[in-house]
């Protein structure tokens, strides 16, 4: 424990170039999840919202499926049924052994599917609590669809939907901590990779945990801040 | 899953090994059953303990909730697993040894802390619903604080709380599928090996994933009953 400092440290022998680097992984890992997810919930929050049953039907079993099986057993199915599925494609124009997904691209897939799934209900809660007279408005201004989403419902929609979009970046960026389980090497696996060779895991699970922390608590900031930057312009009831 | 199509669908292989994937369920419900129990006694406790406003008793608790809300799961896993084994000296003179050498233990430790954190944030905010004109009356009749707490605040608040403990509820469960990264074979540890004997992804994810749907399909049905049993004006109103 005396000797917390050095392993963390930046010098010769110190760990945390490493552990930084690795955080970054973290953080882009998280966003690209978190952004992919939000077109992956948005899609199905219009299949929610749309009158088609069949629509309906399949964005509620996405829904259903995804936040009621563990998000280790996704993983897993993402993992293990992309490589064979690759492979098998491999196969097909002639290769011959095994193909690997690149865990990175895995691990996005993973945590957009999960929390695309989370994002669809806040989407669509936030849609129907836009004001039913700004479709009106926007119909009798004569906006094209695209037009009236783009500069008038989403906007407005937005303010509705940032706290819970929050609560799910949260979720987000601590769910990809299991991405370390197919061998990415963000902050978790760094922090196990350091734990092994220097047999100090208590001193390397809490740095993981603080910078997890600090990003946790920095980016709840900037949500903060985009929740006061939505509703600007009206007044606080 | 391209050139896979032979293998996709195969009743027969899915039906074997449902039977596989069920000797996990036991201890699946173990580990949930356990922390989330403990789970509910700290976090009543904690609720309580922030009632009184004492600077020295609210702060710890809040940085502690805050701690293990805003870390993930795993690294609370590894830190109790990992991290404590490297104090086996201490904790053998303090007779602690015996429980944090058991992955099991380890598992039980970390799950409830974490459950605790966020449940006693939920029953907080429960206890803080209760309308105050019910605790002056309950004074009024010159009932003690323990006594208006027991029969009074405590009862609505829970009842309160249901459908956020819930929630709490459906994600410990899918949280018990951690301990599978720390050696406990519950229903996604044999689904992972299932799936890196087999390769057949698809069809262990669907098995396994039922199982939790049908868990967690089960456990809002109670909480529902028990909603409802316990707000029998509403059915009426």
């Amino acid at each position: 424990m005396v000797n917390a400092a050095h392993i963390l440290g930046f010098g010769e022998g110190g760990w945390g170039a490493a552990l930084l680097a690795a955080a970054g992984v973290t953080l882009a890992l998280s966003l690209l999840g978190f952004l992919l997810g939000a077109v992956f919930g948005a899609l199905a929050a219009a299949a929610r919202l749309s009158s088609s049953r069949v629509r309906n039907w399949l964005a509620g079993v996405y829904g259903t499926v995804f936040r009621g099986v563990p998000d280790l057993l996704t993983i897993y199915l993402f993992y293990y049924g992309g490589s064979v599925a690759l492979t098998a494609t491999g196969r097909l124009f002639g290769g011959a052994g095994f193909v690997g997904l690149p865990s990175f691209a895995t691990g996005v897939l993973a945590l957009a599917i999960i929390s695309g799934a989370y994002q669809a209900e806040v989407y669509r809660g936030a849609y129907l609590a836009v004001d039913r007279g700004q479709f009106d408005a926007c119909k009798a201004l004569g906006l094209s669809q695209y037009r009236a989403l783009r500069l008038v419902i989403v906007p407005q929609l937005m303010r509705h939907a940032l706290p819970g979009l929050g609560n799910i970046w949260q979720l987000v960026l601590k769910d990809s901590a299991l991405i370390s389980v197919i061998g990415l090497v963000e902050l978790m696996r760094q922090a196990q990779i350091g734990a092994g060779s220097t047999r100090e895991p208590f001193v390397f699970y809490i740095a993981a945990a603080a910078l997890y922390f600090l990003i946790a608590g920095v980016t709840g900031l900037a949500f903060r801040r985009g929740e006061a930057r939505a509703w600007r312009g009206t007044v606080p009831a | 899953m391209a050139g896979n199509g032979a293998r996709m669908i195969d009743p027969g292989f899915f039906v074997s090994i449902v039977p596989a994937l069920l000797a996990g369920l036991p201890l699946t419900l173990q580990l949930a059953g356990t922390s989330l129990a403990l789970g509910f006694v700290l976090a009543v406790a904690l609720a309580l303990a922030q009632l009184g406003e004492h600077r020295a008793v609210v702060w710890p608790i809040r940085a502690f909730v805050a701690v293990f809300r805003g870390t993930p799961l795993l690294i609370q896993i590894f830190l109790v697993y990992y991290g404590f084994g490297q104090f086996r000296p201490e904790l053998q003179a303090v007779g602690l040894w015996w429980l944090l050498r058991e992955p099991y233990w380890c598992a039980i430790f970390a799950l409830t802390l974490n459950t605790a954190a966020y449940g006693s944030e939920i029953l907080r905010g429960a206890i803080r619903g209760v309308p105050r004109g019910l605790v002056e009356a309950a004074s009024a009749f010159g009932m003690s604080r323990l006594l208006t707490l027991r029969l009074v605040v405590l009862p609505l608040a829970f009842r309160q709380a249901i459908p956020s403990y819930g929630n709490e509820i459906i994600l410990m469960v899918k949280g018990t599928s951690l301990a599978s990264i720390i050696t406990l074979m519950e229903v996604t540890g044999i689904a992972q090996g299932l799936i890196s004997q087999t390769y057949r992804a698809v069809e262990v994810f669907a098995a396994a994933g039922a199982i939790y749907l049908a868990l967690n399909f089960t456990i809002i049905r109670a909480l529902n009953a028990l909603e409802h049993w316990l707000t029998p004006y509403r059915a009426r109103a």
